[in-house]
């Protein structure tokens, strides 16, 4: 019996340990008792119980170790610090699949925190491990061990240098073709991760063969998955023309544009970023996207959606109408002008508004025909609203004065040009007077409407410093009119008429 | 006088100072004269030259004007004939208007067809155009798919919800009126339907039993008792009913696993963790020994075979385990077994009855 006694002492501590351990993973799921795990020293007791003797045990304390440092980088630091790594490396090696999966997952919530944490796991070896999970047959082991490789690569270049110095890319891009979704989502991210620091890196990723398998699934019907392979493929494409062409070479297009159909934001927002990219290389490749009808499916891809998912899609328009007037000229067609128009007056966020008036200018500036299609939309006010008022940002001020100086330029719709006269500072208000006086002295039709409109006398009452540019565009619209209808819209006029009266000698007979 | 025979006394050595004196100039003297003749000659010819160049351009200037004034004389023709190719030249190949106006009227045609897909026909989207199609039948039968699935849980929800309006058999309800003949089709999803329960607090889970949890519940002590103790002096019941005593045992009798259930299964693990045990008690040093990280830094990756063939992990081994050919299957049904399965070795002298043991 004493014995069984003896055992039964044994048999109370294991439970106890196992109650435990169970329970703080339970509550570390809630972010709200992190906090008293923490200051109840949670970490020096979850220590030893790593090397304890029951495989169950271990496994769970693993697992409330890895909850604990996804919460918080003091906690992570404190994983590190504490000498666990090394211990867990060690035993990712021996242990079964769920102990490597758990494993894997504190090497993922240690490394996701911030760059040095990261570098602390590359430093114990972590990574050549990884790699050997990476192997595995199960794709849970293999999904954690690419979700922690993609936290690590993250944060720097160095980082995504080591990690490919281990030679985990050919193994990524191998789980790419396993039929499990979620291991297709997470290596596709981790490549994405890795291929965004630098043109090496990329070309890395690319000499591996994975932009083939990349483009096989953007038809996949899971939202998250194409949001990570559309992503990877951006990070990709954005580095070089090379990278961008064979990019392109997949085959991408027109796929491309049901993704921006898509019910998902993200996808949309990813798919119209991977588009933006490719456009901002070269004509070439914009002229490509143009003649797939990419520009008609950006347009409708910003109608359908608001805020920062806008961006990339107006950024692109930018890009391909800054490349020639051709380009320019089909985006008018597609019917990109008003809807940039739009969302110049919709949105209230600096940044995006900032990008619209860049692309209006980019679009308006290259010819007459070009300027006129903007300005038709009554965009002019907007914009000058915009460089006036104090509440825009400095970027958002430069940029839509910019604008209006190149759309000006080469504006000759006049019905657009006269508000203008009236609100704007000089220093736009020289380029308004500069188009009128270009064009007035060629049509009489505008004169008339010139006279009609007010806009003569608004000349008139404008003071400018005698030889300076503005002074001359005033003279020579002066001089397509008559006299007399200059000096009777000359301010002070009556009064000299008055003067004239009163110095009248009416001839006595 | 004395002035005269001094200057008398001196004649001669003066003759010969006079003449030593040229004779040693003269060297100079040629010297001198050859650099400054040079020197003259050079800036001479410095100055011919000049001339000589600026008579040249002025030459040339003349030629040219003459010669322009000629040509254009002569050969307006060449000119008439090389504007026009320049005006024909531009216009065909290097801004051509109508080609411009053709393209974006391809690039709108295109825009409207990529706008509303199913009628794409640009040949350039032939290629995509199936896998489009598809796609797009996809999402529309998903979507409908979803909008179904929606309703019918709606439907169901109301079901449940308004339950107390099914019939009873006294008073007809509302949805099963006597004079329809057959009940509206509400009736009948009311019949179908559970009603709604209020929400019970969720019962936590316990741990699943292992091996040890059954043997410690069938020991002795652990027999389940009712909070009444049955009176001492009980009857048995009639009846062809065994012993209580004896079912008891037999009900509770503690587990006696076989050969194959006792043993471990991880033997080898648990050696490796007796020696964990025992390294962990005895050693002196607690620092793991720590590969060295940059030990790896250089060596390139050795891929295994398996994952370095052209094509990939095979299925086999991972999907499925066992080599099938359907094709030579003689008929659909697998194979039956004729006899059951029995332990002979293990319920040995354990049966229930007694009948059939050898001793």
């Amino acid at each position: 019996m004493s014995q069984r006694q003896v055992l039964q002492v044994f048999e109370q501590y294991q439970k106890a340990r196992t109650q435990f351990v169970q329970t703080v993973a339970e509550l570390a799921t809630r972010p709200q008792n992190i906090e008293t795990l923490q200051n109840a020293g949670v970490m020096s007791l979850l220590r030893p119980l790593l090397l304890d003797v029951v495989p169950t045990i271990q496994q769970t304390a693993v697992l409330a170790l890895g909850r604990l440092a996804n919460y918080n980088d003091d906690l992570a630091e404190a994983v590190v610090k504490g000498g666990i790594l090394p211990q867990l490396v060690y035993s990712l090696v021996e242990q079964n699949r769920f102990y490597k999966k758990a494993a894997a997952f504190v090497l993922r919530a240690v490394g996701k925190h911030s760059p040095q944490l990261a570098q602390a796991i590359v430093d114990c070896g972590a990574l050549d491990t990884l790699v050997v999970c990476l192997e595995d047959f199960d794709p849970g082991v293999r999904e954690a061990a690419a979700w922690a490789f993609s936290y690590i690569a993250r944060h720097n270049a160095e980082l995504s240098q080591a990690v490919v110095d281990a030679g985990a890319v050919p193994l990524l891009v191998l789980c790419i073709q396993e039929p499990e979704i979620a291991l297709k989502g997470i290596a596709a991210s981790a490549l994405s991760d890795i291929a965004k620091h630098s043109p090496e890196l990329a070309q890395t990723v690319v000499d591996v063969g994975a932009i083939a398998h990349l483009a096989q699934m953007i038809l996949n019907p899971d939202a998250k998955l194409k949001r990570q392979v559309l992503s990877a493929l951006s990070q990709i494409a954005k580095h070089s023309v090379n990278m961008a062409e064979m990019v392109v070479e997949a085959e991408i297009f027109p796929v491309v544009l049901t993704c921006l159909k898509d019910k998902d934001d993200y996808v949309k927002k990813n798919a119209s970023t991977l588009i933006r990219e490719i456009a901002k290389h070269t004509p070439e490749l914009s002229q490509l996207i143009v003649n797939a009808g990419g520009v008609a499916a950006v347009i409708d891809c910003i109608a359908s959606c608001k805020g920062n998912i806008r961006l990339p899609g107006i950024m692109m328009l930018g890009y391909v109408a800054a490349h020639s007037e051709n380009l320019a000229m089909a985006v008018i067609i597609s019917k990109g002008v008003p809807m940039l128009s739009v969302c110049l007056s919709e949105e209230p966020e600096d940044h995006i508004k900032a990008a619209a008036t860049w692309a209006l200018g980019q679009i308006g500036r290259h010819t007459p025909e070009h300027a006129r299609a903007v300005v038709v939309t009554n965009t002019l006010p907007v914009l000058l609203s915009l460089y006036m008022s104090t509440e825009s940002s400095e970027d958002l001020q430069i940029k839509s004065k910019k604008a209006l100086k190149n759309i000006l330029q080469q504006c000759t719709y006049l019905p657009a040009l006269e508000p203008l006269l009236y609100d704007a500072p000089p220093n736009i208000l020289k380029h308004v007077v500069g188009q009128f006086s270009k064009v007035l002295p060629h049509d009489c039709k505008a004169r008339r409407l010139f006279v009609t409109s007010g806009g003569l006398k608004k000349i008139q009452e404008i003071k400018a410093e005698p030889g300076s540019l503005l002074q001359e565009y005033i003279n020579s619209i002066n001089s397509c009119y008559p006299e007399e209808i200059v000096r009777y819209y000359s301010p002070g006029y009556s009064d000299t008429l008055l003067q004239r009266v009163d110095s009248y000698q009416p001839l006595t007979h | 006088m004395a002035t005269l025979a001094r200057l008398q006394a001196r004649s001669t050595s003066m003759g010969q100072q006079y003449y030593y004196r040229n004779s040693v100039v003269d060297v100079f003297r040629k010297k001198e004269n050859d650099a400054a003749v040079k020197i003259q000659s050079w800036f001479r010819g410095c100055q011919v030259r000049a001339y000589i160049r600026h008579l040249h351009t002025v030459a040339t200037t003349i030629q040219k004007w003459w010669r322009g004034y000629l040509g254009r004389q002569r050969y307006q023709l060449i000119v008439k004939i090389q504007r026009r190719w320049r005006g024909y030249k531009i216009r065909k190949y290097c801004f051509n208007y109508y080609y411009l106006k053709e393209y974006l009227k391809a690039v709108s045609e295109t825009n409207d067809a990529v706008r509303d897909f199913r009628i794409m026909n640009s040949c350039t989207l032939f290629r995509c155009r199936e896998a489009l199609e598809e796609f797009a039948e996809m999402k529309d039968r998903e979507e409908k798919k979803a909008d179904l699935e929606r309703e019918e849980k709606k439907r169901d929800y109301q079901a449940r919800k308004t339950h107390y309006l099914l019939s009873t058999k006294q008073i007809p309800g509302i949805y099963n009126s006597p004079f329809r003949k057959d009940p509206d089709p509400w009736e009948l999803r009311l019949q179908k339907a559970k009603p709604l329960t209020h929400r019970r607090p969720k019962v936590k889970q316990t741990h699943s039993v292992s091996l040890s949890d059954w043997l410690a519940c069938t020991s002795a002590r652990s027999f389940p008792r009712s909070e009444i103790l049955p009176p001492i002096d009980r009857k048995p019941c009639q009846g062809p009913f065994r012993p209580v005593a004896e079912v008891l045992e037999q009900r509770y009798r503690p587990l006696e696993p076989t050969l194959r259930v006792a043993d471990p299964l991880d033997g080898l693990k648990e050696a490796r963790r007796e020696v964990q045990r025992q390294e962990w008690a005895r050693n002196v040093n607690d620092n793991m020994f720590l590969p060295f990280s940059s030990y790896h830094k250089n060596k390139k990756y050795i891929p295994t075979l398996h994952l370095s063939s052209k094509y990939g992990s095979d299925s086999y081994g991972r999907q499925h385990f066992r080599d099938e050919n359907p094709k030579r299957w003689i008929c659909d049904k697998d194979f039956q077994t004729v006899l059951p399965s029995f332990d002979l070795f293990s319920k040995y002298g354990k049966l229930y009855s007694k009948a059939g043991q050898i001793v």
